[in-house]
């Protein structure tokens, strides 16, 4: 038995705490031992991709406990992928609130941002339901803490919104998993299929009662229309570098719906019947309505909130089938939309720090660093909207094509072509009143240069309030960071383009791993040696 | 018994449904406490309710009768955890009402309503006014 499993989870687990004991005063200190944590978590999980490449399925039994009694840790490839992701958007957007300032605007950035790592990492590797339960607790109370950070009355208002929701669907939760308890008494997930699969078809109406709250529960997290109504004042209130974070947080709810729904639903013909009944036409309208909230939104972080939700739409769309086509695609898209929507937040909160934390579009003097912040926003444009040559494009055609021989075929088509003709248009108006228009209006008095000396380096923005808790970008410590990590996001997008063969490769073996659960039930149940 | 559970699990569970609905966020707390109440006791019935048994197995056979253990694990677990989480919603909620000055759940104007462009000078000028 290797003990790397639990290192994804130990790490944070003990550096979060440390840094809050021993240098709660010294932000430097925790700003080198943040970054130092999350490096160390993604060495980590490039550790356990390695491991997890070769197909076996690793358990990692906590206490040595025989699997149905004792809480397992599962590490696939899908898991594996998950914790890299999650790693490496850790790792660039906490640069990123490093170099922007946002992590003095509060107490106790870095180690918060640790225990979110943590929460992740564990509802990634787990295979517990129970366990899952409690990993998404952890990462939630983290993300109260980050959506909080700075603090300001509509950001705290949106924060109670924000937690009200989340606890209803902790309560919803534990409903869906005291209900499947009931019926086939146990919460290991391996061993809840195989009990699944022996269930007499008859018995299993609680069952599916049981299921359907399950997906409920992961569909609130995911924010599928029409569960989505806490994300849009979310993210758009949240810190940008947390909203970045964030990105992965409802792809963890999309996780939880493939894990449960490829590896201890897949005997009952019915209850998948349910799920790809259910989550396809709210995929289709998740996406429509994101992309029009895309067109019709009148503030620049809603509009990177609802391409988010739209984001969402699609990639559930490839997955609602759970064959290994639809899985392929939807995880290269997983993977694609999280880089994007992070680097669209990163690029938003770059933007509305320069205009003094002005977020409305609306036409204000150029901004500074005008050129370089519009070519972000024009590529992150393009990786959201899915245009070539971003890796958006590949993964929406990867996804048209998996769909090709759906009954639905024509409506999913024109669903994800229409809205993309959406959400350009959207993107093309706010570019246009941001870095276009703007240079129409004469620039604030005071910036007048005369001729032949050098213009200045654009306009400082003028502050909408004294004490608005936004950052801005003369507070920043190091802008040129803040740039860094914006593009390696980008940079992240660009390499799936350029390795998308041998990628999309893998995550065709990842997807012909999880439609074959009974691998699972063997490695986790069957094979037991040296437990107690 | 079985009735007395479920009526009173219902009960609890529509109460705090209709208080979760409420626009002000003393209700919602109430609210969530009533649910986190209700999902508690409901948890703890997934193991069927039986009386007077240990939570061991004793002897084996048809004989054995015992208490299923796990859920009262269980419940332990997420008591500890909605407890944690209420404090977490009071202090968030008791630091919008200080911030912003009412207690209302749903968003201020603000939110959704681009307002006018005011420029520090401006608010400069507002508070001379004022003064």
């Amino acid at each position: 038995m290797t003990h790397w499993l639990i290192a994804p989870v130990l790490l944070p687990a003990i550096l979060g705490p440390l840094m809050i004991l021993w240098m709660r005063h010294d932000l430097l200190q925790q700003r080198v031992f943040g970054v130092i944590g999350s490096l160390l978590t993604l060495g980590v999980a490039i550790k356990l991709n390695v491991m997890a490449a070769g197909g076996e399925i690793f358990v990692y039994r906590l206490g040595n406990w025989p699997a149905p009694f004792g809480i397992v840790l599962m590490l696939d490839r899908l898991s594996a992928l998950m914790l890299i992701l999650t790693a490496i958007l850790a790792v660039i957007v906490q640069l990123y609130g490093i170099g922007s300032g946002w992590d003095r605007k509060g107490w106790h950035f870095h180690s918060l941002w640790l225990f979110q790592l943590m929460g992740l990492n564990g509802a990634f590797l787990t295979g517990d339901a129970f366990n899952l339960f409690v990993f998404f607790e952890v990462l939630l109370i983290a993300s109260y803490g980050l959506m909080i950070h700075g603090g300001g009355p509509m950001r705290l208002r949106a924060g109670v919104q924000y937690i009200s929701y989340n606890l209803a669907g902790s309560a919803l939760f534990l409903a869906a998993l005291g209900t499947l308890y009931s019926v086939t008494g146990t919460l290991n997930m391996a061993d809840m299929a195989e009990r699944v699969a022996m269930m007499p078809a008859e018995d299993t109406a609680v069952l599916r009662t049981g299921a359907v709250l399950l997906m409920l529960v992961f569909a609130i997290k995911a924010a599928i229309v029409p569960l989505h109504f806490w994300l849009p004042s979310t993210y758009a209130n949240a810190p940008g570098p947390v909203a970045a974070l964030f990105a992965i947080m409802s792809k963890v709810g999309v996780y939880a719906i493939i894990r449960f729904f490829t590896l201890v639903f897949p005997s009952d013909t019915i209850v998948e019947t349910i799920a790809t009944d259910l989550l396809l036409p709210a995929a289709l309208i998740t996406l429509t309505l994101g992309q029009i909230g895309v067109l019709g939104t009148r503030s620049l972080t809603r509009l990177a909130a609802y391409a988010a939700i739209a984001s969402i739409g699609t990639l559930v769309i490839s997955i609602a089938r759970f064959d290994a086509q639809g899985l392929t695609a939807g995880l290269y898209y997983m993977l694609h939309s999280t880089l994007a929507a992070a680097a669209l937040f990163l690029v938003v909160d770059l933007i509305a720090a320069r205009r003094g934390g002005d977020f409305w579009l609306r036409l204000r003097p150029a901004i500074r660093n005008t050129g370089l912040v519009s070519a972000l926003f024009f590529a992150t444009a393009i990786a959201v909207v899915g245009l070539p040559p971003l890796s958006g494009f590949l993964g929406k055609l990867l996804i048209l094509d998996a769909t090709r021989d759906d009954p639905w075929m024509a409506g999913i088509w024109a669903t994800i072509l229409v809205t993309s003709l959406v959400s350009l248009i959207g993107f093309g108006r706010a570019g246009s009143i941001l870095f276009w228009k703007s240079h129409e209006l004469d620039t604030e008095p005071g910036n007048d240069t005369d001729e032949g000396e050098r213009p200045a380096p654009g306009p400082i923005p003028t502050k909408l309030e004294t004490d608005e808790p936004i950052q801005d970008v003369d507070d920043s410590a190091a802008p040129w960071l803040a740039f860094l990590a914006a593009g390696g996001l980008l940079a992240g997008s660009v390499a799936l383009t350029a390795f998308a063969g041998p990628l999309t490769g893998y995550l065709q073996e990842t997807a012909d791993q999880l439609t074959q659960p009974q691998l699972y039930y063997e490695s986790v149940l069957e094979n037991q040696e040296g437990t107690r | 018994m079985e009735l007395l559970v479920a009526t009173a699990i219902g009960a609890c569970t529509a109460a705090g449904v209709y208080l979760i609905l409420r626009l002000r966020t003393f209700a919602v707390v109430l609210g969530m406490t009533m649910l986190t109440y209700a999902i508690n006791a409901f948890l703890f019935v997934t193991g069927r309710l039986v009386v007077n048994l240990p939570p061991i197995l004793h002897g084996h056979g048809e004989h054995a009768a015992y208490t299923d253990p796990l859920p009262q694990a269980l419940v332990l677990t997420a008591i500890v955890i909605s407890f944690g989480m209420t404090a977490v919603v009071v202090m968030m909620a008791l630091g919008a009402f200080i911030e912003s000055g009412d207690d209302r759940i749903n968003m201020p104007e603000d939110d959704r309503v681009m307002p006018p462009l005011r420029t520090v000078e401006d608010q400069d000028e507002a508070e001379d006014e004022k003064a």
